[in-house]
């Protein structure tokens, strides 16, 4: 049996095609994936992303132990509100899970992990807790919603309290409290928007009013060709325990200084770091016929150089496009082996659309 | 609940088959498969002249979600394809038993119309799977 968000009734009374995802019954469209990728890229769309887990770090070792846990480092966030996205990896280097960090306060930190990788956190996340002082607590009364797109904000913010009408004001990658409440101007899309933490019992009218204000709900179908197109990764699928983030396009996100900063997985990493072996990860367009999927094998010439990690359909952009990870010389070009057929591909750096546009010249 | 349309034949791979009565037949996919599959975004159809064999795999539809193979409901020798699917795959989710038609067969054994099941029985097997 499935979970069920509180959303879960606006879901079906909305006309949502429910599917399993991650242990939850989601939705995966309300008619047309295409209709509402184009709405995020062009107005404003709305995902349930209660699935997802937020969990509060909090006590006086909080903050050595997020320097110890993630790639990534907080002592990078100095302000009230201020988000990172940082990998948790385990002792070999591999992925554990990608996730948000917000800093609330010297003493209280809050993240949001995947679904389907929630228990293996917590898990995971108490056993590394040991010799540092703090609590660990999931937020399970909390519903989150992210509105997404160029008029999302404007559609958003008169529906919010007095003191939270202040996050239109806010830069990317900050958030801003109101009792439970909590909206952060971040996405998964590459669109202007919130996502915004709710107390579950407020979480169906709150949806209902964004709806009312002309925002369309969104499925996770859409979710997927809007991430893939703004060159951001998903868990599971572009990387995971095997891989680290250094061939998962995420090297970006590990901070290697402080150099005595021994963050879980860093031996390991250092040791990658150098290695002219280790695979690339790289954006893909189809110039021949075909849509690109998930493990598609990638040639160049007779020699099979990689694998796509995620593959679709662009509706920007009209064209298939994938992330793959390749060895390390690959060229500009490469095939693509669709159905015993070899496909020609255009290798290229993501992302591929953002803020309503193409971002390659093609 | 489906409304296949009693002009024509299905098979049980949700393609349908309409005799045209000057020799070919024409083939699509049903209203209940672009449904199941969602948008569709790529059509590769099969080439004039090709010859096809009852059951054979001849063409593919590709949604937003995933590649499904259309199988030729009768043996024969393609005539005529689709070209416009090739600019706008959408029109099948839009017309499936009209504008949305896939590809002509002149067949080898009209026969084998016989075997395929009428409206009823095509919108009792949705029923089922429903």
């Amino acid at each position: 049996m499935n979970k069920q968000t509180v959303l879960y009734p606006k879901h079906q009374q909305m006309g949502a095609k429910l599917v399993p995802f991650g242990g939850w019954d989601m939705p995966l469209h309300y008619g047309s994936q295409l209709q509402e990728h184009h709405q995020v890229r062009q107005d404003a769309g709305m995902f349930d992303v209660s699935h997802m887990t937020v969990v509060d770090l909090q006590g006086p070792g909080v903050k050595s132990y997020l320097r110890h846990l993630l790639a990534n480092d907080v002592d990078r966030l100095k302000n009230e509100g201020k988000a990172l996205y940082s990998c948790m990896l385990n002792e070999q280097g591999g992925v554990v899970d990608d996730l948000i960090v917000y800093y609330l306060s010297e003493e209280w930190f809050r993240m949001v992990v995947n679904a389907a990788t929630t228990d293996k956190d917590l898990a995971w996340m108490e056993k590394q807790s040991a010799g540092f002082e703090l609590k660990i607590t999931p937020r399970r009364d909390l519903a989150m919603v992210a509105v997404q797109g160029p008029n999302a904000k404007s559609k958003t913010l008169p529906l919010l309290s007095e003191k939270l009408q202040q996050a239109g004001e806010l830069k990317p990658f900050n958030a801003l409290a109101d009792g439970d409440w909590f909206v952060a101007s971040t996405g998964y899309t590459g669109e202007d928007g919130f996502e915004i933490m709710v107390p579950g019992d407020q979480a169906a009218d709150f949806w209902q009013a964004l709806s009312d204000a002309g925002v369309a709900p969104c499925g996770l179908g859409a979710r997927d060709t809007l991430r893939l197109e703004a060159g951001m990764n998903l868990y599971g699928t572009d990387m995971d325990e095997q891989i680290s983030p250094l061939e998962a396009g995420l090297a970006w996100t590990v901070a290697w200084e402080p150099e005595e900063r021994q963050f879980i997985g860093r031996g390991p990493l250092e040791a990658q770091r150098k290695d002219p072996q280790k695979k690339k990860f790289v954006g893909l367009v189809l110039t021949g016929r075909g849509v690109l999927r998930n493990h598609l094998k990638l040639f160049n010439g007779e020699q099979e150089i990689g694998e796509i990690t995620s593959g679709g359909f662009s509706p920007t952009l009209e064209r298939s496009i994938a992330f793959a990870r390749v060895s390390p010389d690959v060229g500009e070009r490469c095939e693509v082996e669709i159905r015993g057929k070899r496909i020609p591909a255009q290798v290229v750096k993501p992302p591929f659309a953002r803020q309503g546009k193409a971002v390659l010249a093609l | 609940m489906s409304n296949a349309p009693t002009d024509r034949r299905y098979a049980k791979s949700h393609e349908w088959i309409k005799d045209e009565g000057d020799g070919s037949l024409t083939i699509g996919i049903t209203d209940h498969a672009q449904e199941l599959l969602g948008d569709l975004v790529f059509v590769d159809l099969p080439e004039v002249g090709q010859s096809l064999d009852a059951g054979g795999d001849c063409a593919v539809v590709e949604s937003v979600k995933a590649a499904s193979d259309v199988y030729s409901p009768v043996s024969g020798e393609v005539i005529a394809i689709n070209e416009a699917l090739d600019g706008a795959p959408e029109t099948i989710n839009e017309d499936a038993f009209g504008e949305g038609w896939m590809f002509k067969v002149k067949a080898s054994d009209m026969a084998e119309l016989d075997g395929l099941l009428d409206a009823e029985g095509y919108d009792a097997l949705v029923a089922e799977e429903e």
